[in-house]
């Protein structure tokens, strides 16, 4: 179980936050003047880095908002831990 | 190099000399130079892909690269259930040709990967869970697979350890049945894929990570990797929850994210269940082991992560269902459990098939599912490799989906059942 430090909360067990996947994709401004090529990549193609990944979670059963960590998928530490 | 055939006398005459004289199954040459098909990736996928490229094709100058052992990977961490009863015609096909292929593969291989066809049970626990099933079982049919309906006390009968209460949190309103499903010995895929492979003259090679991918102008040259540099003109990626980080040597970018996914078994019983149960609605899956562990496998952990290790709360989910399901389970202690990590693709479908790199190709998206596809996966992708172009069973299956949008949205059927 990760311990998962919200901005708001502080820190709480994992079961009381959702997963939002990979951070700082934004949704084109105007999605007509995409390629389909641009279009798939922006819907589906993901960095999945084995390593430092920038990443979305919501505080579910809490605060219940948004925010952005980031995390080694390796050693699943957060880069803000100080443990 | 004469190879030593498996077969009962095989096994008395090395009785009477103590095992001592059984001839290695395969070798562990040295690299050479240049291969004319190099293999990344030597889980199940990866040996079977370079044994049909041997024996259907006639391409031998072949290897295969491991970072690690053969069957490291989820070749050897999963719970082995086998079935090909998806619910789309792409899909099933591609599953169904290689149910028929693990039919006659421990005869093929000259090797036990103990094919046991006990028949797996998909459960319903609610009027839409029914509703989804007898879709699914029509679908089935008229691809020409297998498949029932049955009631609660159908199940019952062949289950007496199943409890079908209506008084259960998710009573059990019925379920699907596919006879020819069953489970096979993991590592005896994978072993038997690498003696067969070697036999044909494929050089397996562990200890041997791929680091990076040469290209020239568009077209792949040759790998970098712990055990030097090592040139070919056709290389196919299989390695699982890898893919993302492979494709990024290549300077490509895939639809996949890699999570944990994790199972355990339990202290050895006597024999209990003679099948494999799953069930979508209560999220869990499990069956006996010949050697009479229970095993459980439980769902991905919400997370991206390469730890091959996931969270407690996750595994605890799935022994819930599983104790929701079989009560008597409650007192069984568990012995052992892991992770491995599992590349989930949007539809829950593989990618089979050309990338925009020349002569590279990439084998992935299994996710939780890709054991039971092992011998038709590698079978598919070997006729890609050699004809540089799919098969009509893996056509389908193309990176480009993702840019025509001709998804196969298999989530019903595989993105919870294994
Ligand atoms: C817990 C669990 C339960 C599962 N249950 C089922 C089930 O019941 N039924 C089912 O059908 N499927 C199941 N699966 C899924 C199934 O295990 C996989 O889809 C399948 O085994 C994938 O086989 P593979 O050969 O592609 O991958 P793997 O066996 O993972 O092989 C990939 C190999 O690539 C190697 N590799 C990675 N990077 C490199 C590199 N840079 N250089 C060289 N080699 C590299 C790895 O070391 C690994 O050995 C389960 C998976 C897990 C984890
Ligand atoms: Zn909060």
């Amino acid at each position: 179980m990760l311990l998962i430090n919200c901005p708001w909360c502080g820190p709480r067990d994992e079961s009381e936050f959702g997963y939002g996947g990979e951070a700082d994709i934004t949704r084109p401004a105007d999605p007509d003047a995409l390629t389909d090529e641009e279009w798939a990549d922006y819907l589906f193609m993901r960095k999945n880095p084995r390593g430092l990944h920038r990443e979305q979670w919501v505080h579910e059963h809490g605060c219940r908002r948004w925010f952005v960590l980031e995390r080694d998928t390796v050693t699943y530490r957060f880069s803000d831990d100080t443990t | 190099m004469g190879r030593q055939r498996y077969s009962i006398f095989s096994l008395l005459r090395n009785a009477v000399s103590h095992n001592e004289n059984w001839q290695q199954a395969w070798r562990s040459p040295v690299p050479r130079k240049r291969y004319d098909v190099l293999i990344v990736g030597g889980g199940g996928h990866g040996l079977a892909t370079a044994y049909y490229l041997a024996k259907e094709h006639g391409i031998t100058n072949v290897a295969v690269l491991e970072k690690g052992w053969i069957g490291g990977g989820n070749t050897g961490r999963n719970t082995t259930i086998v079935r090909s009863n998806y619910l789309w015609t792409e899909a099933a096909l591609l599953y169904e040709k290689s149910l028929k292929l693990w039919e006659g593969l421990s005869r093929d291989l000259n090797y036990n990967v103990m094919f046991s066809q006990r028949g797996v049970y998909n459960l319903g626990h609610s009027l839409q869970d029914m509703r989804d099933i007898e879709r699914r079982v029509g679908a089935n049919r008229l691809d020409g697979i297998d498949a029932e309906v049955i009631t609660p006390e159908q199940i019952k009968a062949a289950i007496p350890m199943i409890n079908i209460s209506r008084r259960a949190r998710y009573p059990i309103l019925g379920g699907s049945l596919q006879r020819r499903g069953g489970i096979a010995r993991h590592d005896a895929v994978a072993w038997g894929f690498a003696r067969a492979a070697d036999a044909l003259g494929v050089d397996i090679i562990q200890q041997c990570e791929v680091t990076g991918i040469c290209r020239d102008g568009g077209r792949v040259t040759g790998v970098e990797t712990t055990r030097g540099r090592i040139e070919a003109d056709r290389i196919g990626v299989v390695v699982a929850g890898h893919a993302s980080v492979l494709a990024g040597m290549a300077g490509l970018r895939l639809p996949l994210e890699s999570h944990p996914l994790q199972a355990y078994v339990s202290e050895p019983l006597k024999p209990v269940l003679d099948t494999v149960v799953m069930s979508n609605a209560v999220h869990g899956y499990i069956s006996q082991s010949d050697k009479g562990e229970l095993v459980v496998g439980a769902g991905i952990d919400a997370y991206n992560g390469y730890g091959q290790r996931g969270s407690f709360h996750t595994i605890e989910h799935a022994m819930q269902a599983i104790i929701e399901l079989f009560p008597a389970f409650s007192r069984v202690r568990m012995l052992r459990q892991w992770g491995g990590i599992v590349d989930v693709s949007p539809d829950a479908c593989p990618i089979i098939g050309r990338t925009p790199v020349q002569g590279l190709y990439f084998n992935c998206g299994w996710g939780t599912g890709g054991f039971k596809a092992t011998p038709g996966s590698g079978w598919a992708f070997a006729h890609t490799i050699a004809r540089d172009e799919p098969h009509e069973l893996n056509a389908p299956f193309s990176l480009e989906r993702f840019t025509t949008g001709a998804l196969i949205d298999e989530h019903g059927a595989a993105a919870v059942a294994h």
